[in-house]
């Protein structure tokens, strides 16, 4: 080898070196400043070209990012993933009257909520389970058990119901379970990728870390669970969108109250492991809302029972 | 009502002077005529298409679409940075940086879904049966006044 391709190679070796030394500088430090700068560095070196340089500062920059930085599209796949698993546990209940008037419900909910839009819309399922459930994939795919609708006694506690998950929709909880690493990985292999076709290789990898992420997002939902002040938090804005919708918001206390109750001689499965107790959410919730219960409205009252009746006797 | 009319008039013409380019960020996105999700629709947009808005009230932005139509969006809708990449779309029209362009569209996206629905390890049949049940507006009207339910403030 020439003393000048020598001189040479040591210069991209260097060089190479000092790039990945500011960016792991950079994994450490949480700071794309520093590896931009080794990237410009090298550029200017001649050793690695503009595409190069520019996708290292892509790179450093997408460590940076969180699940905040996800956009509602990419919710909207991570959701509709989340909800295909968690059929596998929960078969869904083909029942098109009851499904409507959920959807019905739902919808007429949404609308009042701080996020009313997300990239595919709110749409609600039943689900083939005894179990005291109910769960809010990630863009709006909300599912709710035939034993949660077993503890609703009328349209105005349902509403509690639906709209509790809707809140967990509008401030994005699933996606906060997404552990970091996967994100800082997927974002990495993204903003890398200058194609707008990504090769097959990237594709796997980053399917990989999907799939990480909606098991994350699933084992929360189903078996870990939000951290209290999540749900107190879901349980306000569930407050919010009932008085904006003109539901009573006492309606979510006596929801509270009546799944308790049935939770305590269920022996603690369902939503008992994933929840705080429904007691101490009720007392919570008694803070913020006032006034009488009024009596649930005779047509409201009617056509839940014509929807929900059959689902919850089980026929 | 006629003072309701020039104060809806005022803040779109007001939006207008101040207008900031913004991507739509959700699909079957509808302009509305009044600040509400019950308004009329008077025009659809396409996701990613740019808009210009104006300065926000309460989570609404009074908005001008590209043909010129004027309405209001809720926030939700919107972006700042460019969500897909479409024909047109440049650092000039939206304000952003080349980065943002590059990242657009990218991510968990179509391709990954295709793959994992490949790779045979979810069944979406659900999910898709779920998220063709369609509520329109004038259905979420009807249930509401059957209901009862006054019109509520948003």
């Amino acid at each position: 080898m020439s003393e000048r391709k020598n001189w040479r190679l040591s210069l991209v070796i260097g060089a190479a070196a000092l790039v990945s030394g500011l960016l792991a500088a950079a994994l450490f430090c949480g700071c794309a400043e520093v590896s931009e700068a080794g990237a410009g560095i090298a550029q200017a070196a001649g050793v690695i070209t503009a595409d190069e340089a520019q996708s290292i500062t892509r790179s450093a920059k997408a460590i940076e990012k969180t699940w905040q930085d996800l956009t509602p599209e990419q919710e909207y796949y991570i959701g509709r993933a989340v909800a295909a698993q968690v059929f596998q546990t929960y078969p869904p209940l083909d029942r098109p009257q009851a499904n409507e008037y959920l959807n019905l419900l739902g919808q007429s909910l949404a609308i009042f909520s701080d996020r009313p839009e997300t990239f595919g819309g709110y749409h609600f399922l039943l689900l083939d389970s005894d179990e005291i459930n109910a769960f809010a994939a990630p863009g709006g795919l909300i599912l709710v058990t035939r034993g949660m609708v077993r503890c609703c006694q009328s349209e105005d506690e349902l509403t509690a119901v639906l709209a509790h998950e809707i809140a967990h929709v509008e401030k994005k909880h699933g996606l906060s379970a997404i552990k970091q690493g996967r994100l800082t990985e997927a974002f990495t292999i993204v903003a890398a990728e200058s194609a707008k076709q990504m090769g097959g290789e990237e594709l796997a990898a980053l399917t990989r870390e999907f799939e990480g992420s909606v098991s994350d997002v699933v084992m929360t939902l189903t078996t870990s669970g939000y951290s209290r002040k999540q749900e107190r938090s879901a349980d306000a804005a569930a407050v919010e969108i009932l008085r904006r919708a003109g539901y009573p918001e006492t309606a979510m206390v006596i929801m509270l109250e009546r799944m308790n109750q049935r939770l305590v001689n269920a022996g603690g499965l369902g939503f008992a492991k994933t929840h705080p107790s429904a007691n101490e959410r009720a007392d919570a919730v008694r803070t913020i809302v006032g006034g009488a219960v009024p009596a649930s409205d005779p047509v409201r009252q009617q056509r839940f029972s014509a929807a929900m009746q059959p689902v919850a006797a089980g026929k | 009502m006629k003072i309701r009319i020039l104060a809806v008039l005022f803040a779109i013409s007001a939006g207008a002077v101040f207008a900031t380019p913004m991507s739509i960020q959700v699909r079957n996105c509808r302009v509305r005529a009044t600040p509400s999700q019950l308004g009329a629709v008077i025009a659809s947009v396409e996701y990613g298409a740019v808009v210009q808005a104006g300065a926000p009230q309460k989570g609404w932005y009074p908005v001008t679409t590209a043909d010129g139509k004027t309405g209001w969006l809720h926030e939700s809708a919107l972006s700042r940075k460019p969500v897909a990449i479409r024909a047109g779309t440049t650092n000039a029209n939206t304000g952003v940086s080349s980065d943002e362009i590059a990242l657009a569209g990218k991510g968990f996206n179509e391709q990954v879904e295709a793959k994992v629905r490949r790779d045979g390890k979810l069944d979406y049949t659900w999910v898709d049966r779920m998220s063709a049940f369609s509520i329109g507006g004038d259905q979420i009207m009807k249930f509401r006044t059957q209901g009862h339910l006054p019109g509520g403030a948003q």
